[in-house]
């Protein structure tokens, strides 16, 4: 028997039956009267002067209602373009990337305004792309903007350079002496790895609708993962206060950090205030895939000595992000918190670069910066392993951080159960018996903390309403009611939650970090306790006795020793609206930034390559993670199996195939996603140990299973075929060439 | 809405079971019609070039990416979209299990998935998960890694 009624239940999603029957709403759904329809130009060149833009003939083509350029944008003038992060960036002088937006259209239909774009005049002045981040990162590269500093974090003198350069970022931690810990190894090993641009994937193509009225109230409907964030980016796009914007909740099909941004409601709010008609814009596919905001692409390198028993000494780590053409979200300090993982190090030098290029800017995807960073160490770890013939699990046993221990930044370590995570694995792989083709590789993340608030509306018959203004991408609003549920000691039926919009929803940061159940969670906890301890007072009154006489439980609330002397909770309520006192009760709770819950993954993945072709089977997959505890583990499976195959898609099929800078690949058939014919089912082990902070000792789930997929596949094609793959995507053909090359230095040998 | 070029081709079509009338370019795609003439949005467009399923619709019962349709195809023809479904309050067998095996998490390529199944079972009622998992290799699904899609259709095939 569970601890718990309701908590730890697969109950089914609250959002399920709407989206089963096409009835759930997206912001391409929305359709108002009179709506226009926006479309961008975009920059064919990713590093370009713009001598001349003229819209003239744009303009006078019949159905065109406005046509918008930088010069539109409120304090273009004297703003820099590195001032507005997450904004739409329309090119004021020069392009920086291609698929920037020059120019936006808002017509009467959608087929007018792509003819509109045509007619825009922009001639263009080439200039030298900067492609390659070692090229930006050369004292003469030519600069990508004038007045970006670099930010220096860690080591060395902290804060801005004097000098402007392409490098937004550069942070180093360090601790103990590297020298010395590789002196007490008996085995160094030193390797590169890269891994490749790769984009969220979400399958719904970004879309906003916006209608400015004749207050000036603006309304917005957008997908975003944070209704708040997404009026903050408007409101300083556009220079309006923020109570005059209004963003609605919609259902949101799909984000995984790529939906951080707004890069088409500030146009489509820009181009309702010209018109005075509601616009709607939304990307097609190529645009998505150009001219979204996709992960970087990274360099690792990796030097990590350890003695013949297996204990790591020390460990260097350089990496650089290629962030494409603007510094929105730096990859470098969550790389350098998350990239060693979750072991003690004694002696250790993280290095971590942000780098421009002219590429598309980079955006936030699923645990930022950790996939590429594990997928070195746990490469590195499992090369370890081989040469000293320690089992890859007992090796990463060795060389676990306990609670206490110091993360890279000095904050101390609290209780995570990696050691656990691993022997379960253990076990379960013992029950499985031997196989040769299995790769073992961990992924930690070290959480995220946000600010929230939630209300908890207690109606007149006793049932409650919560009211939060969160970004459902992971299930979150199912989770809350659960913990009401819980919390109230009510049945799940009678819990209701409304997501309000951004004028009446209680504050809610964005859903990203894998914060939200655990946040979030905090706070309707926080509320629930603050409307039982109202209610509690009620009753007190009504039963006239002593608060502390009060005793309450499933809807009831008795008096203690005497349980026949007793009120409802629906009687506390009811007459909380119909009498004199203090009014209705509402429960209120509130959050900010708790202590960060850390997470960690361990997998199994187990293949056969095909010898002749390349191609990969997977045999089996197994996902532990301890999650601390899981609110609807039907729901935790379902991210933990999702994370796996978009890792899997990352280990192995897509990528960013550029031409000169310009994206070749821009449709679902050539940035190739893994299908269900391409996944194994993945068997998902559930640990749980609580975490010390945050309601039930919840963790967040989302992001640690992404983490170590594009090791475990790596070591797994090492253990099927001897080949050690440092570069991804490992498709068919690289599998075949380094197969090849194998066969050929055997041969010669 | 109007346009500013194309002739007007009266259409004639039987969308979840009502004849409906409607005048429309005949350049259109079957999508477009679906979601901005008719209402239907559960219908989505994820790619608009027959790569990602989420269009998926009936077409005299056989599932089509609606986006590669020209509305001048369809004349005459009976159109099933996920709101047909589910017509009189209760649900279809594959959107109740897709509810209960947690198949569902953004939605956005349920409508999709849900079509091509039913579209599959009626031709093949007992397949194998291989057969499955191919069956809807055309459906892409960014959130759930397929698994728990695959448990909804193989116990709906089961029952």
């Amino acid at each position: 028997m569970s601890e718990y009624a309701v908590i730890g239940k697969s109950v089914p999603r609250i959002d399920a039956l709407k989206k089963v029957t096409g009835e759930a709403i997206y912001s391409g759904d929305i359709t108002l009267p009179h709506m226009l329809h926006g479309k961008a130009l975009r920059s064919p060149y990713p590093h370009a002067v713009i001598k001349r833009l003229d819209v003239t003939r744009a303009r006078a083509l019949d159905g065109v209602k406005a046509v918008i350029t930088a010069a539109d944008v409120p304090g273009f003038k004297v703003k820099s373009e590195l001032s507005c992060p997450e904004a739409p960036h329309l090119a004021r002088d020069k392009a920086v990337y291609a698929g920037q937006p020059i120019a936006v259209v808002a017509a009467t239909s959608l087929r007018i305004a792509e003819e509109a774009i045509g007619l825009i005049d922009v001639e263009y002045e080439e200039l030298p792309p900067l492609l390659d981040t070692a090229e930006a990162m050369k004292p003469d590269a030519p600069l990508i903007y004038p007045d970006l500093f670099t930010n220096r974090f860690g080591r060395g003198p902290t804060g801005k350079d004097n000098t402007p350069g392409n490098i937004a970022w550069h942070v180093i931690f360090e601790r103990g002496n590297l020298e010395t810990g590789f002196k007490g190894a008996d085995l160094v090993l030193e390797n590169t790895y890269r891994t490749q641009i790769v984009h969220q994937g979400y399958l719904e193509p970004m879309a906003a609708v916006a209608d400015v009225d004749g207050d000036g109230k603006i309304t917005v409907w957008t997908q975003n993962q944070g209704l708040f964030t997404a009026r903050g980016t408007i409101a300083d796009f556009l220079e309006v206060p923020l109570h005059r914007i209004k963003v609605m909740p919609v259902e949101i099909g799909g984000a995984f950090g790529g939906k951080t941004y707004q890069l088409l409601s500030p146009l489509c709010v820009l181009l309702s205030m010209k018109t005075g008609c509601p616009v709607r814009m939304e990307m097609t596919r190529d645009e998505v895939l150009a001219a979204s905001r996709p992960a970087p692409g990274a360099s690792i390198t990796v030097k990590m000595g350890a003695t013949r028993q297996g204990q790591i000494t020390a460990i260097s780590l350089s990496m650089f992000f290629d962030e494409g053409a603007f510094p929105e979200r730096p990859y470098s300090m969550n790389a350098a918190l998350t990239g060693i993982g979750l072991y003690r190090i004694p002696n250790l030098k993280l290095e971590v670069m942000d780098v421009l290029t002219n590429k598309v800017p980079a955006g936030s995807y699923r645990a930022p910066a950790a996939p590429p960073a594990a997928f070195a160490i746990e490469s590195q770890l499992d090369l370890i392993s081989r040469s000293l013939g320690i089992d890859p699990l007992q090796l990463r046993i060795l060389n676990v951080a306990a609670e206490g221990d110091l993360l890279p930044n000095g904050a101390p370590l609290p209780r995570v159960g990696f050691k656990e995570t691993l022997l379960k694995m253990a076990d379960t792989l013992n029950e499985r018996g031997k196989s040769g083709n299995r790769g073992i590789a961990c992924g930690f993340w070290r959480g995220a903390a946000g600010t929230f608030a939630a209300s908890l509306y207690v109606n007149g018959d006793g049932t409650v309403t919560l009211a939060t203004g969160v970004a459902d991408v992971s299930g979150s609003r199912t989770g809350m009611v659960q913990l009401v549920a819980e919390e109230m000691g009510l049945p799940i039926e009678t819990v209701a939650i409304a997501t309000g919009d951004s004028d009446t929803a209680p504050y809610a940061d964005m859903s990203t970090g894998s914060r939200t159940a655990y946040s979030l969670g905090t706070a309707v906890v926080e509320a629930c306790r603050d409307a039982k301890a109202q209610l509690i007072g009620r009753a007190a009154k009504i039963l006239e006795k002593d608060e502390g006489e009060i005793e309450y439980s499933r809807g009831v609330f008795r008096v203690r020793g005497n349980p026949d002397k007793s009120i409802t909770l629906a009687k506390v309520a009811r007459s909380s609206l119909f009498s004199p006192g203090e009014g209705p009760v509402i429960g209120r709770g509130s959050v900010g930034m708790p202590p960060f819950a850390p997470m960690i993954a361990v997998h199994a993945a187990e293949v056969d390559v095909d010898k002749e072709t390349g191609k990969i089977k997977f045999l089996s997959y197994v996902a532990a993670q301890d999650v601390g505890k899981a609110i609807n583990p039907a729901i935790v499976e379902g991210q933990i199996q999702g994370a796996v195959a978009q890792g899997i898609g990352w280990a192995l099929m897509e990528d960013y195939i550029f031409d000169k800078g310009v994206m070749q690949n821009t449709s679902l058939l050539d940035y190739r996603m893994p299908t269900a014919a391409d996944v194994p089912p993945v068997e998902t082990v559930l640990v749980e140990v609580g975490s010390p902070s945050g309601p039930y000792g919840i963790r967040a789930v989302g992001e640690p299973p992404m983490v170590p997929v594009l090791a475990a596949v790596a070591n797994a094609i090492h253990s099927a075929t001897g080949v050690r793959i440092k570069e991804l995507p490992m498709t068919p053909e690289v599998i075949l060439k380094a197969l090849k090359a194998q066969e050929a230095s055997s041969s010669k040998g | 809405m109007p346009e500013s070029n194309g002739d007007k081709i009266e259409l004639n079509i039987r969308v979840n079971g009502q004849n409906r009338v409607l005048t429309v370019e005949p350049y259109r795609t079957l999508l477009e019609i679906l979601r901005y003439e008719l209402g239907l949005t559960g219908t989505k467009e994820g790619c608009g070039s027959g790569n990602c399923g989420s269009c998926t619709v009936l077409l005299d019962g056989k599932a089509v990416n609606s986006c590669l349709v020209l509305v001048a195809e369809v004349e005459g023809k009976e159109i099933t979209t996920i709101e047909g479904l589910s017509l009189r309050g209760e649900l279809h067998p594959l959107q109740q299990a897709f509810i209960d095996e947690g198949a569902v998490q953004c939605g956005f390529c349920t409508p999709g998935v849900i079509l091509t199944a039913k579209s599959f079972l009626e031709s093949n009622p007992r397949p194998t998960e291989t057969q499955i998992r191919r069956a809807i290799a055309g459906n892409l699904c960014r959130c759930t890694g397929y698994d728990k899609i695959v448990r909804a259709i193989m116990r709906v095939a089961n029952q």
